[in-house]
C-alpha cells in the first residue's frame, strides 16, 4: 500500500492561505473596507476546502488494512544537525484523521455563524484573517510528522488566541485577557519544548539521524530509560496543562472570554484547548509505559474538573459558566487519557466539540439577540422570545450534562466506566460527582436565561432570534449533540464502538472489561446522580430565583476561590518585583558601572590631553621639533 | 673645514626653527621656514663638495625650486587668512584648538 501521498499539505494551506489573502486585503483596504460579502465568501474557501481534503484522507484511510492506516507526505528537510534529522511533513493516521474531521467541520460551521455574528462590526476582515489562520494553525498541529512541526501549529494558535481574544482592542481588559492567555500559554510551550529536548536526547542513539517523527520515535521508544521517560511525559503534560487549561495553568481560559463569542466557541471546541488531550493521545505509547505519568494526568484532570465544576456552579456570566464547563470537561478528557483510556478521551474531545460550540454559539445567540448583555441575572424568560435558541441550547445542556442519549452521556461515562475498570475508583467517585455539579450548572443556566420571568424587561423587550446564517449552523450542531454519542455505542448497548476501533491502531490502549452488571450499575448511578442536579437547579432557579449576595463558600467560589489573586501575590508581583529590582538597581549600577567607568575615564584623559590640543601653530611646530628631534637622536644611534 | 659649513647650516636652521617657533607674525614664520630650507641647501652643497659628486647640487637645485613653489603658495594663504581675520598674528588663527 502507497502511504506517501501529496494533498496532505493542502489541509493546513488553505486556511493559511485564506488568512494571507484576507489579512493583504485587510491591510490595504483599512481605511475603505471591501464588502462584507466578499470577505466572508473568501473566508470560506480554505475551511470548506479543508474539510473536502480531510473527506478524502478518510476515505483514503478505510481502504487500507487497519493496521497499517496511515498517510504521509514530506515537504522537505526542515533542518539536519548531528542526530537530529527534522523533515518539514505531515503524518495523518486515525487519530489526527478524527481530529482533522470535527477541526474541519466545526471550524467551517463556526465561520458561517461569524458571518452573522460579526456583521457590520469593525475590522471585519481582520476578524476572518485570524480565524482562516487559527484554523489552519490548528491543522498544522494536528498533522505534522513530529512533535517539532507540531510545535509550529503549538505556538502559532497561541498567537492566534491572543489576537483573537483582544479583538476587541479599545477595552484595556480586553488586551490584559488576551495578554494572560498568551503569557499562561508560554509557561506551558517552556514544558513542551523541554519534554521535546529531553525526548531527543534520550533517543538520540537509537534514532541515529533517522527523521525525527511519531514513526520513528514510536519505533525506538522502548529504547527511553526511566527518568527520562517519565520526565518526557511530564513535561509534555505540563505543555498540556498550558494548551488545555488543567490546573495550574488553567486561569487563562474563564479570562479568554473577552472575545467575540464565536472566537469562543472556536478555542473551546475545535481548536487549541483539545491541543493537550490530543498530543497526550499522540504519546500514548509513552504514557502507557510509565504508568506514573499516567496517574498525574488523571489526577490533575479530574480535580481540574471539580474545581472548575464547583466555580461554574456560581457565576453570574453567560460565557463564564460555559468556559468552566469547557475546564471542567478537559479534565474528564485528561483523566480519561490519564487512566489509559486514549480512546473514551478522545471521544470525549469528539463529543464535546459538537455541544460546546453549540452551547457557545447558542450563548452568543441570546447575546447579540440581547445587544452584548451577558449576566443571566439579567436575562430570564427568553424561551417565548427565542424558541429556537432555548431548544438548541436545552440540547446542547443535555448533552453537557451527559444525559442519555445524548453525546456527552456516552462519551463520558466510557471514561467514568474505564476509570473504575481499571480500578481508579476515587476517579470514578470523583468524576460522578462532577457530573452532578455539570447537571446542576447547566440547568441554572438553561433555567435563569430562558424560564421564569423576565428579570430586565427593557433588554427583554429588545430580543430577538438570530438570522438564519446563524440559526443553521445552530441547527446542525444541534443534531450532531444529539447523535455524536451513536458513533461510538458500547457494547452494553449492543453497539460497536466505532469510533475505538477506528482509533485503535494509533492508540497503546489495553481494555479492562468489567462485567456487564458493574456497567450498568455505574450507568444508572451517574445518570441519577445528574437527574439530581437537573432537579436540584430546576427547584432553586426554575421559578422564583434570589439573586441574592453569595456568603461562606459560596462568595469563594464566585470569586474563583482566588487563586488568580493567589496567583498575582506569590507569582506575578514577585517576578514584578524581581523584574524592577533588575531593572532599577541591577542594571544601572552593576551591568552598567564598567560601562559608565569606561566613558568616564575617557572623559578624564581627554580633559587631560587636551591641554597640548592648543590650537596654535607654534605649538605644533614644537611637537613637531621635539619628535623629528627624538627621530633623529633615536636613528643617530642605530647607525 | 667641512664642520664650518656644517655649524653654519645648523645655527642657520636653529634659528629658523625658533623664528616659527617663536614668532607669531605669519611673514617671519615663512620666511624663517626659507631660512631653514637654505640652511638644508648649505649642507646639501657642503657634502656635495665633500664626495664629489653633484648629488647635493641637484638636490640643493631642486629645494629652491621647492621654495619658490612654497613661497608662492604660503603668500596665497596668508593673503587669504588676512582676508578672514584681518591680522597677521598666528594665534589668532587657532581653530584646531581642543
Amino acid at each position: 500500500m502507497e502511504h506517501t501521498v501529496n494533498y496532505l499539505v493542502c489541509i493546513p494551506l488553505l486556511p493559511l492561505a485564506g488568512a494571507f489573502v484576507l489579512g493583504m486585503m485587510h491591510m490595504f483596504t483599512c481605511k475603505n473596507p471591501l464588502p462584507e460579502k466578499l470577505y466572508s465568501f473568501l473566508a470560506m474557501l480554505g475551511p470548506l476546502g479543508s474539510l473536502i481534503f480531510t473527506l478524502i484522507v478518510f476515505a483514503t484511510l478505510r481502504e487500507m488494512p487497519a493496521e497499517s492506516r496511515y498517510l504521509t507526505q514530506d515537504l522537505f528537510t526542515w533542518f539536519s544537525v548531528g542526530d537530529l534529522h527534522v523533515d518539514m511533513g505531515f503524518f495523518a493516521d486515525p487519530l489526527s484523521t478524527l481530529f482533522l474531521l470535527f477541526v474541519t467541520f466545526i471550524g467551517s460551521l463556526i465561520h458561517i455563524y461569524s458571518i452573522g455574528y460579526m456583521a457590520g462590526e469593525e475590522n471585519f476582515g481582520k476578524y476572518f484573517a485570524y480565524f482562516n489562520l487559527f484554523l489552519g494553525s490548528m491543522l498544522i498541529l494536528v498533522l505534522g510528522n513530529g512533535p517539532v512541526v507540531m510545535f509550529i501549529g503549538w505556538e502559532a494558535v497561541g498567537l492566534c488566541s491572543y489576537l483573537l481574544i483582544s479583538f476587541y482592542t479599545k477595552e484595556r481588559d480586553n488586551v490584559l485577557a488576551g495578554n494572560k492567555a498568551f503569557i499562561v500559554n508560554r509557561v506551558g510551550d517552556l514544558g513542551f519544548v523541554l519534554g521535546v529536548a529531553v525526548l531527543f536526547w534520550g533517543l538520540h542513539s537509537a534514532l541515529g539521524g533517522a527523521g525525527f517523527d511519531y514513526l520513528n520515535i514510536k519505533a525506538s521508544a522502548s529504547s527511553l530509560t526511566g527518568g527520562a521517560g517519565l520526565a518526557v511525559c511530564l513535561l509534555l503534560f505540563l505543555g498540556a496543562t498550558g494548551k488545555s487549561a488543567q490546573i495550574p495553568l488553567y486561569v487563562w481560559l474563564p479570562d479568554a472570554m473577552a472575545g467575540p463569542t464565536p472566537v469562543s466557541a472556536l478555542i473551546h471546541a475545535a481548536t487549541m484547548v483539545t491541543a493537550g488531550v490530543y498530543m497526550v493521545a499522540r504519546f500514548s505509547f509513552l504514557y502507557a509505559s510509565f504508568p506514573l505519568a499516567g496517574d498525574v494526568v488523571a489526577w490533575v484532570g479530574i480535580l481540574t474538573a471539580l474545581l472548575a465544576a464547583i466555580i461554574g456552579c456560581f457565576q453570574r456570566d453567560i460565557k463564564k459558566i460555559l468556559a468552566y464547563s469547557t475546564v471542567s470537561q478537559l479534565g474528564y478528557m485528561f483523566a480519561g487519557v490519564g487512566v489509559a483510556a486514549y480512546s473514551a478521551g478522545i471521544f470525549h474531545v469528539f463529543t464535546h466539540s459538537f455541544f460546546k460550540a453549540l452551547l457557545f454559539l447558542g450563548a452568543g445567540s441570546v447575546i447579540y439577540g440581547l445587544h452584548h448583555e451577558q449576566d443571566i441575572w439579567k436575562m430570564g424568560g427568553l424561551k417565548k422570545k427565542m424558541p429556537l435558541t432555548w431548544i438548541v441550547m436545552v440540547i446542547g445542556a443535555l448533552a453537557l450534562a451527559g444525559f442519555p442519549p445524548f453525546a456527552g452521556f456516552f462519551s463520558k461515562d466510557e471514561i467514568l466506566f474505564m476509570a473504575l475498570a481499571k480500578g481508579h475508583w476515587m476517579i470514578w467517585l470523583i468524576g460522578v460527582g462532577v457530573a452532578g455539579l455539570t447537571a446542576f450548572y447547566s440547568f441554572r443556566l438553561i433555567f435563569l436565561v430562558f424560564h421564569g420571568e423576565p428579570r430586565d424587561q427593557k433588554s427583554y423587550e429588545k430580543a430577538h432570534e438570530p438570522p438564519p446564517v446563524m440559526t443553521i449552523p445552530l441547527i446542525i450542531l444541534a443534531v450532531g449533540a444529539t447523535f455524536a454519542g451513536f458513533f461510538n455505542l458500547p457494547s452494553f448497548f449492543a453497539g460497536d464502538s466505532m469510533v475505538s476501533t477506528w482509533l485503535a491502531p494509533s492508540l497503546l490502549e489495553h481494555h479492562s472489561e468489567a462485567s456487564r452488571v458493574t456497567e450498568g450499575v455505574a450507568m444508572v448511578l451517574s445518570i441519577a446522580v445528574v437527574l439530581l442536579g437537573i432537579f436540584y437547579a430546576w427547584k432553586t432557579f426554575a421559578f422564583k430565583p434570589q439573586d441574592k449576595p453569595l456568603t461562606g463558600f459560596a462568595k469563594w467560589a464566585e470569586d474563583k476561590f482566588y487563586v488568580d489573586e493567589f496567583y498575582n501575590a506569590f507569582i506575578v508581583q514577585p517576578w514584578i518585583a524581581f523584574g524592577r529590582t533588575i531593572s532599577n538597581f541591577i542594571e544601572p549600577n552593576i551591568v552598567d558601572f564598567p560601562i559608565k567607568g569606561t566613558a568616564w575615564l575617557y572623559g578624564v584623559l581627554g580633559m587631560l590631553f587636551k591641554v597640548f590640543q592648543a590650537g596654535y601653530v607654534r605649538v605644533y611646530a614644537i611637537y613637531m621639533v621635539i619628535g623629528l628631534s627624538l627621530m633623529s637622536i633615536f636613528l643617530s644611534q642605530s647607525l | 673645514m667641512i664642520e664650518d659649513y656644517l655649524v653654519l647650516s645648523v645655527i642657520l636652521f636653529c634659528i629658523g626653527i625658533l623664528g616659527v617657533i617663536s614668532r607669531r607674525n605669519v611673514f617671519t614664520v615663512l620666511m624663517s621656514i626659507e631660512l631653514m630650507l637654505n640652511a638644508a641647501n648649505l649642507a646639501f652643497v657642503a657634502f656635495a663638495r665633500l664626495n664629489e659628486t653633484m648629488d647635493g647640487q641637484i638636490l640643493a637645485m631642486m629645494v629652491i625650486a621647492v621654495a619658490a613653489a612654497e613661497a608662492a603658495l604660503g603668500l596665497a594663504v596668508i593673503i587669504l587668512l588676512h582676508r578672514q581675520k584681518g591680522r597677521l598674528d598666528s594665534n589668532v588663527f587657532s581653530l584646531l584648538k581642543g
